[in-house]
């Protein structure tokens, strides 16, 4: 608890988890969940150096940035996600192969 | 141990459970809703750090707002009561492979490197000090970050408002 390894075992257990949600669910919405995992689990990194290592409040501010960026990912994806549904009426990433080769 | 270690382990504990049922689970109101509970397990695992404005953020803007818009996105564009046995997933060994790669890594850095061993600290507030660096040292990126969100709104209301043109 007031070492840095706990909070980074917990980043990476999160991380993989958020790596594997992307690859595993078929749902945009789904994917988008992975990939607020996978930006927590940096976050809880960032503000982990902040306290161990750093000792000031950079990482803090990164993480806010971090934060900044997540909010306005998923506004942009669930409006393309609300867009590909109201074309195809699916949101099924495995259905969604026009713009292949 | 102490109590205060307890409940950090049981947070953790918490934390991770909820992360895999967001991963595991085939119903994605389900995972909607383990990932409030992983959500606030962070906002904990943050007090803890002692990042006490980042834990407030993080219950506001991510339970409040981007949860929130998850949750519209799943109702919006899932039939509930349709039960046509749509697989919900991809192949599980692909996805197992990909997060074992990835665990691989990341346990070799946490193993193989020598982390610095920083000396505890009382926990104070962060609050001043963030706004004094938010509008001093990160002015900049503060800024890029403003025009990016309005941009980000713009974008999200025009590509989600309903074409009207051709009617």
């Amino acid at each position: 608890m007031n070492t840095l390894m706990p909070y980074l075992i917990i980043g990476a257990i999160v991380f993989t988890l958020g790596i594997f949600t992307i690859i595993y669910k078929k749902n945009a919405v789904g994917i988008l969940m992975g990939v607020e995992l996978v930006l927590n689990s940096v976050n809880i990194n960032f503000i982990a150096f902040a306290k161990f290592v750093d000792k000031g409040i950079n990482g803090q501010v990164v993480a806010i940035f971090i934060i900044i960026l997540a909010a306005a990912e998923a506004a942009i994806a669930l409006a393309i996600i609300l867009n590909i549904y109201r074309t195809k009426a699916t949101v099924d990433v495995t259905q969604l192969n026009e713009m292949k080769h | 141990m102490e109590i205060k270690e307890i409940l950090f382990y049981a947070i953790a504990a918490f934390t991770l459970f909820s992360a895999g049922i967001v991963a595991f689970s085939s119903k994605i109101i389900h995972s909607a809703f383990a990932l409030l509970f992983t959500f606030m397990g962070f906002a904990a695992l943050y007090v803890y750090l002692g990042a006490d404005f980042l834990a407030v953020t993080q219950i506001i803007i991510y339970v409040g707002g981007i949860l929130v818009l998850i949750l519209f996105g799943v109702l919006m564009t899932q039939k509930i009561y349709d039960t046509k046995a749509i697989t919900a997933h991809n192949t599980l060994w692909l996805s197992v492979g990909g997060g074992v790669f990835v665990a691989l890594i990341l346990a070799a850095l946490l193993t193989k490197n020598v982390w610095l061993a920083g000396i505890p600290k009382a926990f104070a507030p962060t609050t001043e000090a963030i706004g004094k660096a938010i509008l001093g040292h990160y002015l900049i990126p503060f800024e890029i970050a403003s025009v990016l969100l309005l941009g980000a709104l713009i974008g999200a209301v025009y590509l989600a408002r309903a074409e009207d043109k051709e009617k």
